[in-house]
């Protein structure tokens, strides 16, 4: 069930708006130069952080069409019917959401820190500070998505109750860019680790409430 | 189709929504082959009842007990629009370990197998709903409103369904306005 889930919530997002994120987080490469101006070197030492910072705006963009169509469809009740847990469901939505930006976004990351003029080794812990956070984005999107199914204006809302929460994740990723971060990797992954740990069950408890 | 262990028994069910009391103290007991047909005016609870059944709501009082796989219709077709409707049946026959050809046949949209979800009428989602809880092969039926938006020919194609499903020790219990032939059927009216 698990398995057919996520097959389905990631063919969904891959056949529509999943290049929708990953175009966004290239816009924000692209368009940062003109802002600041050819500046080889303010580029390299900030284009990683504004990378992150693009890297979290784009997340919050599909946010809409993770759990509200499924919801409104009838499809969430019908998982029920057949006896999946709303655990279960909200972990299959996290997997499916991530497969669908996760990967995607960190290929994007190679020609956007081209645009940005980043070194080869901010590069590299760019793409592995972007492999451990994305599950954890992933993880606050789904939770997020969940909490705000049928209020109105609940986009609106998706994104002022995600930034916030997105916060650590934002200082420890950018913070690991630097080579003397420390342990920001790790804190990175603990963060990532607690919203993976946390989403099934809050999402869960979201969902169940959405029925009644 | 499948075995006869099925059963659905209800005691002294009370259901609370938002608040205010819909309905207390209703019972039921359906063996293999069973029917019963939920009427009352609207917004007295018959959806709600049958979501009770299905285990999506938590009866207020009372106990449910239930032998054997449910599916459950109601007005949203839980179907991906985008999708051609055998896909779409597909997905959720393939979870129930169905197939979804006979179940077109039965209600006579085998030639809608290639459209879009989306373009279908309301008639024809309708059908293609009831094809899918076919196609499902879940021993105790929930539908709601199965006959809303059909025609007089797709109503008949309904009751020959449901009377096969019966004739082969499956459970129905609809809820509907409309009338539909349901021989033996235990009669629940909520008021």
């Amino acid at each position: 069930m698990m398995g057919a889930i996520i097959l389905r919530d990631g063919r969904l997002a891959l056949s529509g708006g999943a290049a929708l994120p990953i175009l966004f987080f290239l816009l924000v490469a692209i368009l940062y130069p003109f802002g600041v101006g050819p500046d080889g070197a303010l580029l390299a030492r900030t284009g990683g952080g504004v990378l992150w910072i693009a890297a979290l705006l784009a997340a919050l963009l599909p946010i809409d069409r993770l759990i509200a169509p499924d919801a409104e469809n009838g499809v969430l009740d019908q998982y029920a019917v057949r006896g999946c847990s709303d655990e279960i469901v909200a972990l299959a939505k996290v997997i499916a959401h991530w497969l669908s930006f996760g990967p995607l976004l960190m290929l994007a990351a190679l020609p956007a820190a081209a645009l940005l003029r980043l070194e080869a080794d901010v590069l590299l812990r760019l793409e592995l500070g972007l492999l451990i956070g994305t599950p954890g984005l992933a993880a606050l999107g789904v939770m997020v998505a969940s909490l705000t199914v049928g209020l109105r204006g609940g986009g609106a809302l998706a994104g002022l109750l995600m930034l916030p929460l997105a916060v650590p994740l934002l200082i420890f990723g950018a913070g690991a860019l630097d080579p003397a971060s420390g342990g920001a990797l790790k804190l990175l992954g603990a963060n990532s680790l607690l919203l993976c740990a946390i989403a099934p069950f809050a999402a869960g408890a979201a969902l169940r409430g959405i029925r009644e | 189709m499948q075995g006869q262990g099925q059963s659905l028994t209800l005691e002294n069910i009370a259901c609370v929504r938002g608040g205010r009391r819909l309905f207390a103290g209703l019972s039921l007991s359906l063996s293999g082959g069973g029917a019963a047909l939920i009427s009352g005016p609207n917004g007295v609870g018959k959806s709600s009842l049958l979501r009770l059944i299905a285990g999506l709501l938590t009866p207020a009082a009372g106990m449910i007990v239930k032998e054997g796989r449910i599916a459950l219709t109601s007005e949203t077709t839980a179907l991906n629009p985008a999708q051609p409707l055998a896909r779409a049946l597909g997905f959720w026959a393939k979870i129930d370990g169905g197939v979804v050809e006979p179940g077109l046949e039965a209600m006579g949209i085998s030639h809608l197998a290639d459209v879009p979800v989306r373009i279908l009428s309301t008639g024809q989602k309708k059908r293609a709903v009831i094809a899918g809880v076919i196609a499902g092969g879940a021993p105790i039926w929930l539908l709601d409103e199965p006959a809303n938006g059909l025609d007089v020919a797709s109503i008949a194609l309904l009751e020959a369904a449901i009377a096969k499903h019966r004739a082969s020790g499956g459970i129905v219990v609809v809820a509907s306005h409309q009338p539909i032939s349901l021989k033996g059927a235990q009669a629940v009216i909520l008021s």
